[in-house]
């Protein structure tokens, strides 16, 4: 008897369409913490200008999941895991969009960071990036396969991201008192690197949620990352 | 799953049999005073021939056989000695299609009073009468019309009627069998606003095919399938996490 399809079709077509939206969402997301970090690097005032404006097209696909959520709720009632995966789909559309937000913040301190030779710490950020934004990538394949299990290792790789945050800091910190002269550059790196930090955050919320409408049930507390991230000293 | 010591009915390793054909196949179950519980299956999964057996309505096939325990208040139900007419006043009964007597409004509602004896004169029983409308939600809409006939009422009103006649014999327990198939969105809602109000007074107990009904006027749910018991639970958990996948398939629409 059991079998994965709905005997109403358009209610798989929708639900697909949904997860389609949200893979979407997360490819411009991760592309746009990406394309930031590399604008950053090349001081590329173009390209930086560019993910500015791309967030509203990641904006608007928030919008569009919302109507097709709400709808799916209306009209077709759905229940169970049915159910959780809308409202998963509805709140990760929300996170998804904060990271957009994140890329376009760094984007706009492309400006801000002129001096690139003189600064040697911005060569670890695009490390620290593409751990932040694999986990967006792994949290959001663990979302259209529905799987648990890689939700749970999306979430323990979050003390990587914090880790890096916190050595970069204190680098970051260590340069300024070094080289004064920079510290306004190096202030704004050390939002930028707080931006990834947050962008590993916000990929924990979504494998949480992952798991939430896989299994019915919330992630056991060892198996989250930090709930808040701790003011490191340097 | 935890079982309150509140238990009104008690099956216990139920089975019906309709001739040679199995139709519920050894179900335990029991029903709390405090809740509305609901049943809920595919067709011909059982639930209706369980919920018969609640009331020995299944008696009146002759194929029909039974198995098990079935206790109100620890009283087994099925004993020889159980007056079935005083059993069917305590486990009222409201079916599908309306089904008022073909006579006054009045009459449908006092008729129950009248033969088990409830009433020692007019006064009282125009008074259980005006009581059970005013529960059934019924009152206001027939209180200038009581000797029009039931039938001539509208099928929500119908409805309301049947559910204020099996109040008036004032029953512990009222079973339902798809009471809201037949009518528009309105009488059901007036329906299940009724049931709401009625839960805690009754043990209700109600067949139902609309999964939101279910959800939505039930604390307690139970899923049937081919006879059996597949998932007993509390509402909220059977409907935005089951734990059989059987439940899963049949309520989120992939059965079938």
């Amino acid at each position: 008897m059991p079998s994965n399809e709905h005997t109403i079709k358009a209610f798989d077509a929708e639900i697909g369409q949904l997860r389609g939206l949200i893979a979407q969402m997360g490819g411009l997301a991760e592309q746009a913490i990406g394309a930031a970090m590399e604008a950053l690097r090349l001081h590329d005032l173009e390209g930086a200008r560019r993910i500015i404006d791309g967030d509203k097209r990641i904006d608007a696909l928030e919008i569009e999941v919302e109507q097709l959520a709400v709808r799916i709720i209306a009209l077709r009632a759905p229940l169970a895991d049915d159910l959780r995966e809308v409202v998963a789909a509805l709140k990760i559309a929300g996170v998804v969009e904060r990271i957009g937000d994140y890329a376009k913040n760094i984007a706009k301190r492309v400006p801000t960071i002129e001096s690139h030779g003189e600064i040697e710490p911005l060569s670890v950020l695009p490390a620290m990036s593409v751990l932040a934004v694999q986990m967006v990538h792994d949290a959001l394949d663990a979302f259209a396969a529905r799987d648990a299990a890689a939700a749970v290792e999306v979430c323990a790789r979050d003390r990587q991201v914090d880790d890096f945050y916190n050595s970069l800091f204190r680098v970051l910190v260590t340069h300024m008192m070094e080289n004064p002269k920079t510290i306004g550059q190096v202030a704004q790196l050390l939002f930028i690197a707080k931006n990834l930090e947050r962008v590993g955050d916000h990929a924990t919320n979504v494998a949480e949620m992952v798991y939430f409408a896989a299994t019915g049930t919330h992630m056991a507390e060892r198996d989250r990352g930090p709930m808040s991230y701790s003011t490191p000293t340097a | 799953m935890t079982i309150s010591n509140q238990h009104k009915i008690c099956a216990k390793r139920v089975s019906v049999y309709y001739g040679a054909k199995k139709a519920i196949d050894d179900v335990s179950l029991n029903f709390d005073q405090r809740y509305v519980t609901a049943l809920i299956g595919p067709s011909g999964c059982g639930k209706s021939t369980f919920l018969r057996t609640l009331n020995r309505m299944n008696d009146t096939v002759p194929s029909a056989r039974i198995e098990g325990d079935i206790t109100l208040d620890g009283e087994d139900i099925y004993d020889p000695s159980m007056d079935v007419v005083q059993l069917r006043a305590r486990v009222g009964m409201v079916f599908q299609k309306p089904n008022p007597f073909p006579k006054s409004i009045f009459e449908n509602v006092a008729y129950g009073p009248r033969i088990h004896g409830l009433a020692a004169n007019k006064t009282q029983l125009a008074e259980i009468v005006e009581r059970s409308l005013r529960r059934a939600g019924l009152w206001d809409e027939v209180k200038d019309r009581l000797s029009d006939s039931g039938t001539a009422l509208s099928g929500g009103q119908q409805q309301r009627l049947c559910i204020a006649r099996a109040i008036a014999v004032d029953p512990e327990v009222i079973l339902m069998d798809e009471p809201c198939s037949a009518l528009d969105p309105i009488a059901t809602a007036k329906i299940e606003e009724l049931i709401h109000e009625l839960n805690g007074r009754y043990a209700i107990v109600i067949v139902t095919h609309n999964m939101q009904q279910a959800a939505r006027v039930s604390q307690r749910t139970a899923f049937f399938h081919l006879g059996t018991l597949v998932e007993y639970g509390a509402t909220s958990d059977i409907f935005t996490n089951p734990r059989q996948e059987r439940t899963k398939d049949y309520i989120t629409g992939r059965y079938g």
